[in-house]
């Protein structure tokens, strides 16, 4: 492996693979380092998993700028990546008088964001529309632009599309110092010209090899509880509820995968390795749903988690270029950093033109590297045989297999689960689990 | 469209037995549709002792039973590796194998898809997910099946038959348990389940032992247990979730979608469901039919496969008649 790169992106998660991707696609020489056995394993790995519009997003922000042209980029890719898209629209709720009275608002910001299709549902219209919705509901806006992805596959899709333009991802690879030495970083055993912090939930660490951080990240916490697939006929569109200031709120939504959630909680934490689920919160959230979607009662909860949101003490985004420290720092991504993500890289591209030199002027043509699809209302592997081995999601054989192999095969358990979706459903392994431990640790990419 | 007299989904102790007598009665033509690559279906991966009492009076080991059940059936169309995804109408069926999608009917379908642990997803146990937690089921098929030993020193939740039963999968793999832990203040079991435990193997059992949250980063490091209002941490490498038995019935719940069926309820299926069946359960035998029963484990019970057996014979004569 040649050991000298332009860029050193620091963090596997979705936001920097999606600048690895456009980077390489650029014609420039990348590396990835990511610290976990497997790509997507810190703040990528459980959040909702929405394509939000930034019709709430704050005004001017560079968070919205980045989530329209990130929304714009996935719409225009997806077919060729074959990215899901299970297009719901979502509605946001009054769930009370004060909720009520607020709605107005949500247009207007909507339409001044740009997202110009949002407009208010008379309670008819709702309940037309939404009709296992509890009577509770009051009203609602109705966005149609929001849509259900896949947390898993999209950056899966950028990770292959940046390898096959050269792109290297090392795993297992803890970046804990970094020395600038004559216009070039030396790390974890490699070199480049310039480094970008995506390091996610260790940006504050990351950052401090640079300089002293100027932002600290303050973890946030989400739980989710997901329920069996005869709930995501109860709903059609994703049901957000009037957002605050601090968060967008919990969100009843359906998944990619054919089921139906509920989350996420918004907690202050210090966690900021996998964050951990307690029983009381999700006792709540089971409950919250059950209010709002009554028929939730006698539908079983497939899988309970969580997730972290690398929140800083700043609202919007922390992208910028330090042009002496040959640095890009990208951090504070928080909840919609899915959608931003390709706008951010995007965003980076033209930092690191701006800063650092000009991109090639004739970028290679792009390759395309299409992942398997785990879409349930798609064409899936098992509809033209093949044997089955997880038998509450339909994964086949071959499906597994191929998740341990390849350019980046799974590196973990994990890694396998949200290749495939394998372990998943309402079983949780029980009948599985041994089988796909087997064929993981046959394929010998990691331990599981 | 393949069509038969009786199609019977899982060949499992209930599964194989109403097989097997409705074809020694007359009705020949029936097709036995099983998911795993072999039939046989729970009691293969138990690989201990007392199986088969009340069915052939003799006890034995789960593999062996299940292999004595599926060499009885050997002239009946058993298809193994074989899924059925969807009800399509009430009689009829869209099944998966190898060499792709199908769709078959019958005058008569069994369900006989047996019963699952409930998971610790679903149980809302705090804290997360990791792999060295398990149900004593998936267990079982890491140690009989795969001859995987996944962790050395974990902690047994629950108080059931199962429960014990889980100790004995320890054991059989050399694993030693830290201790049983259930929830209730009183087992489900004789009184000399938890005193053998104790003597034989020297594993306490602890009731009014609830478990708050499993701890650990990559690994279970230990668990939290609450009694009578304390907390406390105890060291482990592993979580066994035993029991709280759930029909796998959801080809019945994901019907939601389509037209209600009429309620009537057989006449044989006027049999106790357990006090922790669900209601999804419960609507499920709601749901049974006339062209749709429910045999085994599936009905929200939790007997022994001999019983099982026995119970499925019973019904699948009454079928009998009502084909003739």
């Amino acid at each position: 492996m040649n050991k000298r790169f332009d860029i050193a992106v620091i963090g596997g998660g979705a936001v920097g693979l999606a600048i690895l991707r456009r980077l390489a696609m650029s014609g420039l020489s990348c590396v990835l380092l990511e610290k976990g056995a497997d790509i997507l394993s810190g703040a990528s790995k459980g959040n909702s998993a929405l394509l939000h519009t930034g019709f709430d997003a704050p005004a001017k922000s560079l968070e919205l700028q980045c989530m329209k042209a990130g929304y714009a980029e996935y719409l225009a890719i997806r077919q060729a990546l074959n990215l899901p898209l299970l297009e719901t629209g979502a509605v946001v709720t009054a769930w009370s008088p004060e909720d009520f009275a607020a709605l107005e608002a949500i247009v207007t910001k909507a339409h001044a964001n740009g997202i110009t299709d949002v407009k208010r549902l008379t309670p008819t219209e709702l309940r037309m529309r939404e009709h296992q919705l509890s009577k509770q509901a009051l009203g609602g806006v109705l966005v149609p632009g929001e849509h259900v992805i896949d947390a898993w596959s999209a950056p899966l899709a950028y990770a292959h599309q940046a390898i096959a333009h050269g792109a290297v991802i090392l795993r297992n690879t803890h970046v804990l110092q970094a020395k600038f030495v004559n216009e070039e970083w030396h790390l974890a055993g490699i070199s480049a010209r310039i480094v970008i912090n995506a390091a996610g939930l260790y940006g504050d660490h990351v950052e401090a090899l640079a300089r002293p951080s100027p932002f600290t990240i303050h973890p946030r916490k989400g739980q989710f509880v997901v329920f069996d697939k005869p709930a995501a006929k109860l709903v059609r569109s994703i049901i957000l509820p009037v957002p605050n200031e601090r968060t967008k709120g919990v969100v009843l939504f359906r998944t990619i995968y054919g089921n139906l959630a509920i989350g996420p909680t918004a907690e202050d934490t210090d966690e900021r390795e996998t964050p951990s689920t307690d029983s009381a919160t999700l006792q709540t959230l089971r409950s919250r749903a059950l209010e709002m979607l009554p028929a939730l009662k006698n539908i079983n909860v497939t899988a309970v988690y969580a997730g972290l949101r690398p929140a800083t003490e700043r609202k919007d985004y922390i992208i910028e270029a330090l042009p002496d420290q040959n640095w890009i720092t990208v951090s504070g991504i928080r909840s919609t950093g899915l959608t931003g993500s390709l706008g951010i890289a995007q965003y980076v591209a033209k930092l690191y033109a701006k800063n650092f030199g000009k991109l090639p002027k004739k970028p290679p043509t792009p390759i395309l590297t299409p992942v398997p699809n785990l879409a349930e209302h798609a064409i899936r592997p098992y509809m033209k045989g093949g044997e089955i081995v997880c038998h509450c999601e339909w994964v086949t054989r071959g499906e597994i297999e191929t998740a341990c192999s390849g350019p980046l095969p799974a590196g973990n358990l994990g890694g396998v689960k949200r290749r495939t979706r394998a372990l998943m459903g309402r079983c949780q392994g029980y009948y599985c689990g041994a089988e796909v431990t087997s064929i993981f640790a046959k394929a010998g990419h990691g331990k599981p | 469209m393949e069509n038969h007299d009786v199609i019977i989904i899982g060949a499992g102790p209930a599964g194989l037995a109403a097989a097997i007598c409705l074809q020694e009665n007359g009705v020949k033509d029936v097709v036995v549709l099983e998911r795993e690559w072999q039939a046989g279906g729970a009691p293969r991966h138990c690989g201990h002792y007392g199986f088969g009492w009340e069915s052939h009076r003799r006890m034995t080991t789960g593999p062996k039973f299940a292999a004595r059940m599926t060499n009885a059936a050997s002239g009946i169309d058993i298809r193994t590796a074989t899924t059925v995804l969807e009800f399509t109408m009430r009689n009829a069926l869209r099944v998966h194998s190898s060499k792709g999608i199908y769709d078959m009917s019958a005058k008569r379908i069994i369900l006989a898809t047996g019963t699952r642990e409930q998971t610790g997803a679903a149980r809302f146990i705090g804290g997360r997910r990791l792999s060295q937690v398990m149900n004593s089921g998936t267990l079982q098929q890491h140690v009989y099946l795969k001859n995987q030993k996944p962790f050395l020193r974990p902690a047994i939740i629950g108080n059931e038959w199962v429960t014990f039963s889980a100790l004995m999968t320890c054991k059989h793999a050399g694993i030693k348990p830290i201790g049983i832990f259930a929830e209730e203040l009183k087992l489900d079991v004789p009184w000399f389940f938890p005193m053998g435990a104790g003597l034989r193997y020297g594993v306490p059992t602890h009731t009014n032992a609830k478990l708050v949250s499993i701890n650990g980063q990559s690994h279970v490091e230990s668990i939290e247990i609450e009694r009578k209002g304390k907390r406390t941490v105890v060291e482990c490498d592993g979580v066994i979730l035993t029991g709280k038995f759930q029909a796998e019935v959801s080809l019945l719940a994901a019907r939601r979608a389509m037209p209600p069926f009429s309620a009537v309820m057989p006449a044989q299926a006027a049999m106790p469901i357990f006090e922790n069946a669900s209601q999804v359960q419960a609507e499920a035998r709601m749901r049974e039919t006339d062209d749709i029963r429910i045999l085994g484990n599936a009905r929200g019970t939790v007997y022994t496969a001999g019983r099982c057996v026995v119970e499925a014979r019973n019904a699948a004569e009454a079928l009998v008649k009502e084909l003739r």
